[in-house]
C-alpha cells in the first residue's frame, strides 16, 4: 500500500506561505498529476513528500504511517521513504556510469551482487538504453540521462515514484513518447505515481487523476482529467487547461446582449440567473460560417487567418473582443471557409462553460 | 536538512560554529590583534602616536618607496605585459603558443631568486656583466647599478608582468572578432581599430592586471630586501622586518610594524575594491567566453626582428638569471670566472647531504608545505561545504573571514600571528615549526577556499537529492556523490597552496627560528651572510623542485580533463 495522506500542511519559506493547510488523498497505484503554473507550490509539496523539507504544520503519511508530523516532530529522512524520484535536473551523477548510477540504490540496499547485476540490467532494458550501460553521462543525450534517472528511480520497486517535471527538456517527440512509457510503466507494476508538471497537455494525457494548484498554492479542482477538463470548477482551471476564450455577456430581461453591445448573444445560454456571465470556450468549439450563407451566429470580422496544416487558425473580432477559433483545414475546404484578413463572418458556440460576473481577460495579439 | 528531531542545535550549525571557529583563531584574531596595537596605547584609543609614528622618517620614507616602487613596476609591468599579450593573440608573430608558454615561465620562478641572480650579475663592483664591461671592455664604471629604485623596478617588472599579460591576452583572445570586423567594414584601418576599439575594450584586463601588480608590489618583501637593503632602500614589508628582527620585544618596534601593517591593509584593501570595480563595471558583454579567431595584425617586415626581441627578452629575464643561478651554485668561491676547473658540484651535494642548516630548511619547506597544504584542503572542503551548500544564517561572516588573508599580505599575516602567538593567550609557539604552519594556513585559506567553492558549485544540490531518495543516508551521499565529484578541486587546492608554500619567504622570514628555516629563508640568509655560492645553489635546488612541481600538477590538470 502505498497512498498519501496529506493533511492540513502549511509551508512558509522566509515569512512568505507557500502552501496552507492543504489536504490531499492520493489512492495507491493510481497516476496523480499535480498541474500548476511554475512557482506556485507544487515542486515544494513533492519535497515535503519526499521529504526534503518539513511542514510548518500539518501530517504527511504515506501507505498509513507518519512520515511527517509537525505537532509531534516527527520526520522520516528521505532514505527511509522507500521511494523513488526523478527530478527536473535529471541528477544523474556525472562521476558514475549508467550501470553504476542504476545499481545505487541496490547497492546501497544489500542486494548480492548477481541479482543486483540482473535487475540494474533489467531496469536498463526497461527504458530501453540496452548496450549503454558502460558509458558516462557526459556521453549520453538529455533524453538517454532522463531514462536513467527513471531506471534509477524504479530499479528497487519503489512503492511510490515521484516525478517532477522529467520531461521539461526533452524535445517533443521523446516526450511524447516517454509520457507513453511511463504510463505504461505504472500499469505493469501498479505503483503510485505522484507526477508535478506545468504541462497540461502532459497531464492530462498520463494521469488517473489531476489536481490543479494555483499560484498561491491552492488546489482549484481534483478529478478525472476528461472531468477537469470538459468541467471546469473555476475559470482559472478553464483557463489553465488550453487556449482560452471568453466572451462577456449580459442578460437584460429575457434577451442576452454582448457585452455592453447591442449585438444579440446566439448560442447555448446560462443556466443560472444573473445579470452578468463570462462565456468560456476552446478554440475547437467554434464554428464558423460565411456571412452570406444565412446562418445564424454572431457576427464577427477576421483579424488574421493562419493556415498551420492540419487546421487553420483564425483570429476573430466579435463586437470587439478578439477570440480564437481553430477549424480542420479538410472542413475548410470542403466548405469554404479558407477566410482572409478582413472578410465577416458567423460564429456558433458547440459548448460554452458559464463563468458569473465578469472576467477581465488581457487583450489578444 | 533532515534530522529526526526538529532541533535548533543540528549539525549545520555545528559544522558553521566549528568553521567560524577555525577562521576566527586563525585569521581574525591576528588581524583584530594588529589594529588593536596600533591603535591602542595604555588601554586607550590613540591616534596621535600612529600620525607621529607615520611622520618618522624611517616610516616615512618606507611608506614613500612603497609607493614609487609599486608604482613604477606597475606602469612598466602593464606595458610589458600588454605589448607582449598583444603580440602573441594579435599578430603572426611566429610560434605564438610556444611563446606564449614561455611568457608565463617568470610567474613560477620565485622574485627574490631572481634578484639573486640579478645581484650576481649587475651589483656595482662583482657584478658578472659590470664586470665584463670593466674588466673586459675596458669601461670606467659599472654600466649598470642594480641597487637603485630603477634596478629594483627593472627586477620586480620582470617577475610581474605576466599578471596583465594574463589577463589582457585573455580578454584579446575571448573577445568577439565581429565588433573589429564591422569597424573594419566602416572603412577604419587595424591602427585605427586597435587605438579606437580594440584597447578601449580591454582597458578594464588592463586595469585589473595592473592593480594585481600594484597589490602585489606593494606587499612584496624578497626583491627589495635582496636588492635595496644594501643601499638603504627599504618599502614596507622590509620595514616590518627590519622593525621586528632588531626589535627583540620591544613595544616601540612592534608599535611602527603595526602601524606599517595597518597602512598595507588599507591599501591593498583600497586596491581590491578597485580591481573589483573596475572588473564588474569594465567587463563589457561584448566579450564572450567563446574563443573566437580574431584578426591578425601582420607583422611584415618587423616579423623576424620582433621575433628575435622576444627570445631575446626570454633568454634575458628567465634563461640568464636561471643559469647564473646554477653556475654561481657550482662555483668553488663566489667571484671566480666561470670555467671548468672553477666548477663542481661539491656544492650541491654539501647543501643537500651535508649540511644540517640546508637539509632542514629543504625538510622544513617540504613538510610545512605538505602539512598546511594537507590541512588547508580539508579544512576548506568542510567551510567551502557551509558556505555553498548549507543553509544556516550568518555564513557571511565565514566568506569574509576566510577570503580576508587573500588581501592581507603575507608580512601582515606573519606580524599577527607573532602578536597572537608569542605568549600573550598562554600559548608561545614563536621560533616553533607550529608558528609558521599557523601562519601558513591563514595566508593560504582563501586558495583553497575559492578552488572548493567552484567545485561544490558545480554539485547540484539535487545530486545529493537523487542520492538521498534513493536511500543513501547524508554519511552515504557525501561519500559516494559529493566527495568524488569535489575532489578534483581538493587536488588543485593543495597544490595551489604546496607549491607557493614551497618558496616561501616573506612569511617565513618573519617567524624563523635557529631550526625552523624554510628553502626561502635559507637562501636569503646565506645570501646576507656572504655565502653566496651556497646561497645559489641551494636557489637552483629550489628551482628544481618548483618546476618538477609545476610539471607535475600540469600533468594532473591535464590527464584529468582528458578523461
Amino acid at each position: 500500500m502505498a497512498n498519501i495522506q496529506i493533511k492540513g500542511v502549511s509551508k512558509q519559506y522566509a515569512g512568505r506561505s507557500i502552501l496552507a493547510d492543504l489536504s490531499l488523498d492520493i489512492n495507491d497505484g493510481e497516476c496523480f498529476t499535480l498541474l500548476g503554473p511554475s512557482g506556485c507550490g507544487k515542486t515544494v509539496l513533492m519535497r515535503l513528500i519526499a521529504g526534503f523539507e518539513t511542514p510548518d504544520s500539518g501530517t504527511i503519511s504515506i501507505g498509513g504511517e507518519f512520515v511527517a508530523n509537525a505537532a509531534t516532530g516527527q520526520m522520516v529522512p528521505p532514505d527511509k521513504r522507500g521511494l523513488g524520484m526523478v527530478f527536473q535536473d535529471y541528477a544523474v551523477w556525472p562521476h558514475m556510469s549508467v550501470f553504476d548510477n542504476v545499481a545505487y540504490p541496490l547497492k546501497l540496499a544489500g542486494t548480492e551482487a548477481v541479482s543486483l547485476r540482473e535487475r540494474t540490467m533489467r531496469a536498463v532494458g526497461l527504458v530501453g538504453l540496452d548496450g549503454l550501460e558502460q558509458r558516462l553521462p557526459s556521453q549520453l543525450s538529455g533524453g538517454q540521462q532522463q531514462r536513467v534517472a527513471l531506471a534509477r528511480a524504479l530499479v528497487s520497486e519503489p512503492r511510490l515514484l515521484l516525478l517532477d517535471e522529467p520531461l521539461n527538456n526533452l524535445d517533443a517527440n521523446l516526450r511524447e513518447e516517454m509520457r507513453f512509457e511511463i504510463k505504461a510503466l505504472q500499469k505493469k507494476l501498479g505503483i503510485t505515481i505522484l507526477y508535478v508538471t506545468h504541462d497540461q497537455e502532459i497531464a492530462l494525457a498520463i494521469a488517473d487523476r489531476v489536481a490543479v494548484m494555483d499560484e498561491r498554492g491552492i488546489l482549484r479542482q481534483i478529478g478525472a482529467p476528461e472531468e477537469v477538463y470538459e468541467h471546469p470548477a473555476d475559470d482559472f482551471v478553464f483557463r489553465f487547461l488550453g487556449i482560452a476564450n471568453f466572451l462577456p455577456v449580459r442578460r437584460e430581461g429575457r434577451d442576452l446582449f454582448i457585452g455592453g453591445s447591442s449585438t444579440a448573444w446566439v448560442g447555448p445560454t446560462p443556466d443560472k440567473a444573473g445579470g452578468k456571465f463570462t462565456a468560456g470556450f476552446r478554440p475547437s468549439d467554434v464554428m464558423l460560417a460565411r456571412d452570406s450563407s444565412g446562418h445564424p451566429g454572431l457576427p464577427g470580422i477576421i483579424r488574421r487567418a493562419s493556415f498551420l496544416g492540419a487546421q487553420v487558425d483564425y483570429l476573430i473580432d466579435i463586437a470587439g473582443t478578439l477570440v480564437r477559433a481553430a477549424l480542420p483545414s479538410h472542413e475548410c475546404l470542403d466548405r469554404d471557409l479558407l477566410f482572409v484578413e478582413g472578410d465577416n463572418c458567423r460564429v456558433g458556440l458547440a459548448t460554452v462553460q458559464w463563468f458569473e460576473g465578469d472576467i477581465i481577460v488581457g487583450e489578444r495579439v | 536538512m533532515s534530522t529526526k528531531t526538529e532541533s535548533r542545535f543540528g549539525t549545520p550549525e555545528l559544522l558553521f560554529g566549528l568553521s567560524v571557529a577555525v577562521l576566527v583563531i586563525v585569521v581574525a584574531v591576528p588581524m583584530l590583534l594588529i589594529f588593536f596595537n596600533a591603535f591602542w596605547v595604555d588601554g586607550h584609543f590613540n591616534v596621535t602616536d600612529v600620525v607621529k609614528v607615520l611622520r618618522h622618517p624611517e616610516t616615512y620614507m618606507a611608506l614613500w618607496n612603497s609607493l614609487v616602487l609599486s608604482v613604477g613596476v606597475t606602469i612598466t609591468g602593464t606595458i610589458v605585459g600588454t605589448f607582449f599579450a598583444w603580440l602573441v593573440t594579435r599578430t603572426d608573430l611566429p610560434f605564438k603558443k610556444t611563446m606564449k608558454l614561455l611568457f608565463l615561465v617568470p610567474f613560477m620562478l620565485p622574485a627574490f631568486i631572481g634578484a639573486l641572480a640579478w645581484k650576481m650579475l649587475l651589483s656595482p663592483r662583482a657584478g658578472y656583466i659590470n664586470r665584463f664591461f670593466m674588466d673586459v671592455l675596458g669601461f670606467d664604471n659599472p654600466i649598470f647599478d642594480i641597487y637603485t629604485y630603477a634596478g629594483i623596478i627593472l627586477v620586480e617588472t620582470m617577475y610581474l608582468f605576466p599578471f596583465v599579460f594574463i589577463q589582457v591576452s585573455g580578454a584579446l583572445e575571448r573577445m568577439d572578432p565581429t565588433l573589429e570586423e564591422s569597424a573594419r567594414i566602416s572603412g577604419a584601418d587595424l591602427f585605427t581599430i586597435t587605438r579606437k576599439i580594440t584597447i578601449p575594450l580591454v582597458l578594464p584586463s588592463i586595469l585589473s592586471g595592473a592593480l594585481l601588480i600594484m597589490l602585489y608590489s606593494m606587499a612584496h618583501f624578497g626583491t627589495v630586501a635582496v636588492l635595496g637593503i644594501e643601499t638603504g632602500i627599504y618599502n614596507i614589508p622590509t620595514l616590518i622586518y627590519e622593525k621586528i628582527h632588531q626589535s627583540a620585544g620591544s613595544f616601540a618596534s612592534i608599535r611602527t610594524a603595526t602601524v606599517l601593517a595597518t597602512v598595507l591593509v588599507i591599501t591593498a584593501a583600497i586596491i581590491l575594491w578597485l580591481q573589483n570595480r573596475v572588473l564588474s563595471k569594465g567587463r563589457y558583454q561584448i566579450i564572450a567566453g567563446k574563443s573566437f579567431r580574431p584578426a591578425e595584425l601582420k607583422l611584415r617586415g618587423l616579423r623576424v626582428p620582433l621575433f628575435i626581441f622576444c627570445l631575446a627578452y626570454i633568454g634575458f629575464t628567465i634563461v640568464l638569471p636561471t643559469a647564473t643561478i646554477f653556475m654561481v651554485g657550482g662555483l668553488k668561491t663566489y667571484g671566480l670566472p666561470f670555467v671548468s676547473e672553477n666548477l663542481t658540484f661539491a656544492n650541491y651535494n654539501h647543501i643537500l647531504f651535508e649540511w644540517d642548516l640546508t637539509r632542514d630548511a629543504i625538510w622544513n619547506s617540504i613538510s610545512l608545505g605538505l602539512s598546511s597544504a594537507l590541512i588547508t584542503m580539508f579544512a576548506g572542503v568542510i567551510i567551502s561545504y557551509v558556505i555553498v551548500k548549507m543553509k544556516v544564517r550568518g555564513k557571511g561572516i565565514l566568506e569574509f573571514l576566510g577570503m580576508l588573508p587573500f588581501s592581507v599580505p603575507g608580512s601582515v599575516i606573519a606580524l599577527g600571528v607573532i602578536l597572537a602567538w608569542s605568549g600573550k593567550f598562554g600559548i608561545n609557539i614563536y621560533n616553533t615549526v607550529w608558528i609558521i604552519l599557523l601562519a601558513y594556513i591563514a595566508r593560504y585559506m582563501a586558495f583553497s577556499l575559492k578552488a572548493n567553492s567552484a567545485a561544490l558549485e558545480q554539485v547540484h544540490d539535487s545530486l545529493v537529492e537523487a542520492a538521498r531518495a534513493s536511500g543513501a543516508t547524508m554519511g552515504q551521499a557525501l561519500r559516494d556523490i559529493v566527495v568524488p565529484l569535489v575532489r578534483p578541486g581538493m587536488i588543485a587546492a593543495f597544490f595551489l597552496i604546496f607549491l607557493p608554500a614551497l618558496r616561501e619567504l616573506t612569511v617565513s622570514v618573519l617567524l624563523y627560528g635557529p631550526t625552523t628555516r624554510t628553502i626561502g629563508v635559507a637562501i636569503y640568509t646565506l645570501n646576507e651572510d656572504g655565502e653566496t655560492v651556497y646561497s645559489a645553489a641551494l636557489a637552483g635546488i629550489a628551482l628544481i623542485i618548483i618546476v618538477l612541481g609545476e610539471l607535475l600538477i600540469k600533468r594532473l590538470v591535464t590527464s584529468k580533463n582528458n578523461s
